[in-house]
């Protein structure tokens, strides 16, 4: 553990001294994983003038943070059938992370892929904050852990069948599931997985060497595809944990966490076909605003029936008067953004006449919606003595002890594998209202937010104000000033009780860069931003700076959070500096990277799209360039403009250096999707306020691309093993696409985009917000 | 409460249902058949995507009382038995899932762009409508194609079972017009 009065390590790694591994007592081979007690290592010295981000960014916080609990990370079983399972405390919706931890699994353990099953934990308590699915952390946080119990699986198997044989285990080795003495007999790990359970056989072995590795850094599928193809695959929707448990749907109220006043119609909805039960429920999560001391802050009317197209029905057939909620009817995207400009924080470093010049660009970027295909479900059965949830949630221990609070009986989260996320289920929204439900009408319930609610009172990136002020002369960059203004980020969600768990003192953070503390949410949202956001140029003077505006929206991280506006926005200003000083916008940027790892990624995607061909006129390339987490990509696009109101991306060529990929197969579909991330929300794919609420209901009005938006030729490339340790993933894609994208559009339409989505009218009939329903004011 | 009899997946089945129940949740909450999915509920993400009488339909917007008596095929009935159609593996080798919530979808579309014809071009790729958020609209674009040659080789080896698309097919009518179904899931939630 890194004393209090030390920086926390530089490296990045977790070196796999501080892992303890041992054997649980089991009939079976069980080998488990925690964080030790081992000795202090050597701390790397401080890079000068490094930014946060530089030093220890939220992926290293997240994984520090979790060293606070001394229980096992990992767990291994070995079953009689020789097959390998491991429960993994994560949250897969998509990421590819399941089949990941079963090639490290398979490859410690010269085991066929198909012989790991990798399920996703329950809630586990004794984890405090070490079960969040965030950060694009999951592989950095695990990596070392997985490998050192499957080696020491590996191990005990080994020195099993020597002892077998009665030979000593020098020459035994391993492969495809079997152990081989010397002398070519071989025994099974099915065979072994109880004599190698034995004490006496344990001992703790070191992982293999990078040169042995056969399975880790091949392209490979995902091991559930099979049932996601046939359609055999269950998500929280298809599960019948509970015999008999009802539908149900909730009425939700007009604007945002607005409130129910009364309901006109209850008999006649207790009178329609299937329904149940009815109730007025709690809808409020505890989040930024939220002031559970004076009750809850937003109610819906809940509908139990025995189906959901009957529950649908019976909702939408509610009539009820509301309470407006806390969103002025008054506040549009306009006064949101003026609203921002006023607490965006000035520039320091000022333009001299005469001898430095400047480009400036203020960037305005709406409300958007995470919309995983899923929307928020949830299975809850609440009974006297106890209560058992199911829901795909990215923090189940947070949720779990919320919930029984709540409760006030013992709860079980189950985990569920989630339809997408894009940090929608960093809320579990879902959970607790089915539990309020289940508890209300006294059934379990299955609960299924419907889209246009999970679009109008789910969670939203939020809108923001980013400003950027690049001074040079005589050809050198002499300052880079960046002032975000943002809708306050909500990060409610167990993410402050993890960075806290790190503490401040650790972070080795200048204070100087921190701003007053505000407390709470606004806390930790500047230690986001600081961990995350990071210019990689050597632009001289770098300043980066956050300052949010707590409003009433239901916001939360969006895939890759700040840095998809921050670091795409910089990307744009790059391609702007660069012309002002005359100069391609790819050679500027090699001129200018901090380093030659960087450098190789940008001339890879260069020469894989061709960069500087000629293009007809209405297209044009755009390229840009992102690190984080100890990964690098950049990206480049073409994209045809020729009407200006109506383009598309043709091709896209991404390159990526991630340290130690392990499946470039799921890297590549992470990369994709990054791509189409960015596609969407640069020209199509916002909210527009209006009326204290969202006008965007579905996927006809809220744009997020479709086949015939996305390119026909992607290519992408994932470097080879490089740093020797695996960066953080699942966020990379989206900031270099976001320049990319703009910059494309911009070169190709000779604009300069200031507001994204680029395209965004209000192009389609707003559904209503519910048939009977009126508004009254606010008591 | 009327009971309808269609055939489902090979198999025929009764149901109670009210006759404006739409087709997804009597699949979904009565018959316990999953593989489509609610995304929307009004036909516009297309992840519940499945077939009638061999035609791609929306259950989402579908009253069970239209599909009586009719053939429907949804995600779990493609395959035979353990031998999965050739736009099955053609995802598989592609390894197009990543959430894979949408992929039902994604798939009974493709299955329906291939009856059409045994060439499709990216044009006829970019109709699909259906939506993936994760993004997997790349591998989704070369599945079909993959899965194209597939089923033409696998035609010429066995002398094509299956009647060849017409060179030059007639447009279909829109399949929730087709069977009655109604935009009548615009507005609701």
């Amino acid at each position: 553990m890194p004393r209090p009065d030390q920086p926390a390590a530089l490296d990045g790694g977790l070196d796999r001294r501080r892992f303890l591994s041992y054997l649980v007592a089991a009939p079976t081979l069980v080998v488990a994983v925690r964080y030790g007690l081992g000795p202090e290592t050597a701390h790397a010295a401080l890079p000068g003038s490094p930014e946060p981000a530089d030093l220890l960014d939220l992926g290293d916080i997240l994984i520090l943070g979790a060293k606070a609990t001394e229980s096992q990370l990992i767990q291994l079983e070995l079953g009689e059938d020789g097959r390998v399972s491991c429960a993994l405390p994560r949250e897969e919706a998509g990421q590819g992370i399941t089949t990941a931890v079963a090639m490290l699994i398979a490859e410690e353990l010269d085991l066929p892929l198909d012989r790991v099953v990798v399920t996703l934990a329950d809630a586990r308590p004794e984890l405090l904050t070490g079960q969040l699915t965030g950060g694009s952390n999951t592989i950095r946080s695990v990596y070392e852990p997985v490998r050192m119990a499957a080696a020491s699986m590996r191990a005990s198997l080994v020195a099993a069948g020597a002892r077998e044989w009665g030979i000593s285990t020098q020459g035994i080795t391993t492969a495809n599931g079997n152990v081989i003495a010397p002398d070519g007999r071989t025994l099974s790990y099915a065979s072994l997985s109880a004599l190698a359970a034995d004490p006496a056989l344990f001992l703790s072995a070191r992982p293999k060497a990078a040169a042995d590795r056969t399975l880790v850094g091949t392209p490979q599928n995902r091991i559930d595809a099979r049932a996601m193809v046939t359609g055999a695959f269950q998500y929280t929707n298809d599960l019948e944990p509970v015999p008999g448990a009802l539908r149900a749907m909730t009425r939700r109220p007009p604007t945002i966490r607005g409130r129910v006043d009364k309901i006109l119609n209850e008999a006649a909805i207790r009178a329609m076909p299937g329904v149940v039960d009815l109730a007025v429920v709690d809808l409020s999560v505890g989040g930024v605003g939220d002031d559970l001391a004076v009750g809850p802050r937003s109610t819906g009317v809940a509908v139990v029936a025995e189906t959901f197209g009957q529950a649908l029905d019976a909702k939408e057939a509610l009539e009820v008067t509301w309470f407006a909620g806390p969103v002025a009817a008054t506040e549009t995207d306009a006064t949101i953004k003026a609203k921002l400009r006023q607490i965006q924080l000035p520039f320091t470093v000022p333009v001299i006449p005469l001898v430095t010049r400047a480009v400036e660009g203020e960037f305005y970027w709406h409300f958007a919606s995470h919309a995983p295909l899923e929307t928020n479900t949830a299975i809850a059965d609440v009974r006297a003595d106890g209560a058992d949830i199911w829901a795909g949630t990215k923090v189940p221990v947070v949720a779990q002890q919320t919930i029984e609070l709540e409760l006030g009986v013992p709860t079980k989260l189950h985990v569920i594998q989630g339809g997408g996320s894009f940090g929608r289920r960093l809320f579990f929204d879902g959970a607790i209202e089915a539990a309020r439900i289940s508890k209300a009408v006294g059934r379990p319930v299955k609960l299924m937010m419907t889209r246009i609610d999970d679009t109008r009172h789910g969670r939203a990136r939020a809108a923001s104000v980013n400003k950027i002020r690049m001074t040079y002369a005589l050809g050198e960059v002499l300052s880079m000033e960046q002032r975000v203004a943002s809708v306050e980020t909500d990060f409610r969600h167990g993410l402050g009780e993890a960075i806290t768990a790190v503490g401040g003192a650790q972070l080795n953070i200048p204070t100087a860069a921190l701003p007053i503390s505000l407390g709470g949410n606004a806390t930790f949202a500047q230690t986001v931003f600081l961990t995350t956001v990071a210019s990689p140029y050597k632009f001289g003077t770098t300043s980066q700076l956050l300052n949010e505006l707590n409003l009433p929206f239901n916001t939360a991280s969006w895939r890759s959070v700040y840095s998809a506006p921050a670091r795409g926005c910089e990307e744009i200003m790059v391609d702007e500096l660069a012309r002002a000083m005359g100069k391609d916008p790819a050679a500027f940027r090699l001129e200018f990277l901090e380093d030659e790892r960087q450098k190789t990624v940008l001339r890879k995607v260069m020469a894989m799209g061709q960069w500087g061909k000629a293009m007809p006129r209405g297209t044009a390339q755009g390229i840009g360039f992102h690190a984080e987490y100890k990964s690098v990509t950049a990206c480049l696009v073409e994209i045809d403009a020729t009407n200006p109101k109506d383009p598309r991306v043709t091709r896209a060529s991404i390159a990526c250096d991630v340290g130690l990929p392990i499946n470039p197969r799921g890297l590549e579909a992470q990369l994709q999707g990054g791509l189409v991330d960015a596609i969407g929300t640069v020209l199509r794919a916002g909210l527009h306020l209006r009326d204290g609420g969202f006008l965007e209901g579905s996927y006809s009005q809220f744009h997020f691309p479709r086949q015939e938006d996305t390119p026909p030729k992607v290519d992408v490339f994932v470097f080879p093993e490089t740093t020797g340790e695996p960066g953080g993933a699942g966020e990379l894609g989206v900031p270099a696409a976001v320049g990319a994208v703009a910059n494309a559009y911009a070169k190709a339409t000779g604009t300069k985009p200031r507001s994204f989505p680029i395209i965004f009218p209000v192009d389609f009939e707003p559904f209503p917000t519910g048939s009977g329903s009126t508004r009254v004011q606010s008591a | 409460m009327p009971q309808y009899s269609f055939m489902l997946n090979g198999k025929k089945v009764d149901v109670d249902a009210p006759a404006d129940l739409s087709v997804l949740w009597t699949l979904r909450d009565k018959l316990g058949v999953t593989g489509p999915k609610y995304g929307c509920g009004i036909n516009v993400c297309k992840a519940c995507t499945s077939l009638v009488d061999g035609k791609a339909f929306n259950p989402c917007v579908t009253d069970v009382e239209d599909v009586a008596g009719r053939t429907i095929t949804t995600i779990e009935g493609l395959a035979d038995g353990d031998v999965l159609h050739p736009v099955q593996e053609a995802w598989l080798e592609q390894d197009v899932a990543q959430c894979g919530f949408c992929q039902p979808g994604q798939i009974m579309a493709a299955v329906t762009l291939l009856k059409r014809t045994r060439n499709p071009t990216d044009a006829d790729i970019d109709a699909i409508e259906n939506v993936c958020r994760c993004g997997t609209y790349f591998r989704v674009r070369q599945a079909i194609k993959s899965a194209a040659a597939k089923m033409d080789a696998r035609a010429a080896a066995i002398g094509d079972p299956e009647p060849a698309p017409a060179p030059a097919p007639q447009p279909s009518p829109s399949p929730t017009t087709l069977i009655g179904g109604v935009l009548g899931g615009l507005g609701l939630g």
